[in-house]
């Protein structure tokens, strides 16, 4: 996404997408899908980050936890009393997806705050895949589970009889929409707060307003914190919304 | 004058496009403020429904994300 930043006939002295662009790590040329890229880079740290907290961290199991340790149970805890209270009980088989999506996407959404790092969730093709993945194992799980019983999801028994082919008709569109939105809620949420970020600090190098900027750039990076977890949450809460729908389709 | 008619249209439905996201913005500010208003009436109640709260934020945000989509695509894929 926006690949060609050109900057040309624009006040600024760098565009606020060009954080945005995948370029190799090594040398430059064109990027194939096997060229070592900078999202590769953070996606590896990012993964990276994960194994730290919730692997080495938590593996002594120290009845006094180390700050790793209380982040990893905090972490824990959390995304499972989320799927407990969203998906019901008998989504607990699910849980380890919906944390190992909800862990990925907060440390990944971090990584991205540093400053001169690159989001990864901040491009639709890396959402995209993980919301694919959900949508289509959501949909494998609800006909695996309740047969053709899973179309009841679109045929709502509740509502009165001429309403229902009309109901279902956009029951049908906004389940099929999920992937999109799903994916693309993460992606513009992360691309816009940074390119917002960025269009502060371009305006930085003009000396008349380059206090508020910086004051602007810190309100917004305070935001931004608070976005990238609630994104993350958000996702992962999602998740178990669809689960849900798939384990008990009946309205 | 350079460029032609063509990305002159492309760039102002981006722009306009984006009217799109104040639409969002209510949305997103109806749910809170309904959910703090019913909060504030049952706080005991308000710790359980946070999560109903967030569904509800990002169902109403999805369509202010949608009118940001269009945006970018009149931007750069059009």
């Amino acid at each position: 996404m926006a690949s060609s930043g050109d900057a040309k006939g624009e006040g600024l002295v760098f565009h606020p997408m060009d954080q945005f662009i995948v370029e190799p790590l090594f040398g430059v040329g064109p990027v194939h899908w096997y060229t070592v890229t900078n999202v590769t880079l953070w996606m590896a740290l990012s993964v990276l980050a994960l194994i730290l907290i919730m692997v080495v961290g938590t593996s002594k199991r120290a009845l006094v936890p180390s700050r790793a340790q209380s982040i990893g149970e905090l972490a824990y805890g959390f995304v499972h009393k989320m799927v407990e209270d969203v998906a019901g009980k008998d989504a607990v088989p699910y849980f380890p997806y919906v944390m190992t999506l909800f862990m990925f996407i907060v440390l990944s959404n971090f990584l991205g705050l540093i400053p001169m790092s690159f989001t990864t969730t901040s491009h639709i093709a890396v959402t995209a895949v993980m919301a694919m993945v959900v949508f289509l194992s959501v949909t494998i799980i609800g006909f695996a589970k309740n047969g053709v019983g899973f179309l009841s999801l679109f045929w709502i028994s509740s509502a009165p009889l001429a309403l229902r082919p009309a109901l279902a008709l956009i029951e049908i569109i906004s389940y099929f929409v999920r992937p999109v939105s799903h994916s693309i809620r993460l992606a513009g949420n992360m691309m816009a707060g940074h390119a917002v970020i960025k269009v502060f600090a371009a305006f930085a190098g003009v000396a008349l307003i380059s206090p508020l900027s910086v004051v602007a750039i810190t309100a917004m990076y305070a935001l931004e914190t608070l976005v990238s977890f609630i994104q993350a949450y958000v996702f992962a809460i999602l998740t178990c919304v669809y689960l849900k729908d798939a384990l008990h389709p009946h309205h | 004058m350079e460029g032609d008619i063509v990305q002159m249209g492309a760039y102002i439905g981006a722009g306009l496009a984006c009217t799109g996201m104040g639409g969002a913005a209510v949305g997103v500010g109806h749910v809170v403020g309904n959910f703090i208003a019913g909060a504030l009436r049952n706080p005991s109640a308000a710790a359980g429904q946070t999560a109903t709260m967030f569904i509800g934020i990002a169902f109403a945000e999805a369509l202010g994300i949608f009118s940001f989509l269009v945006a970018l695509l009149l931007m750069f894929a059009v």
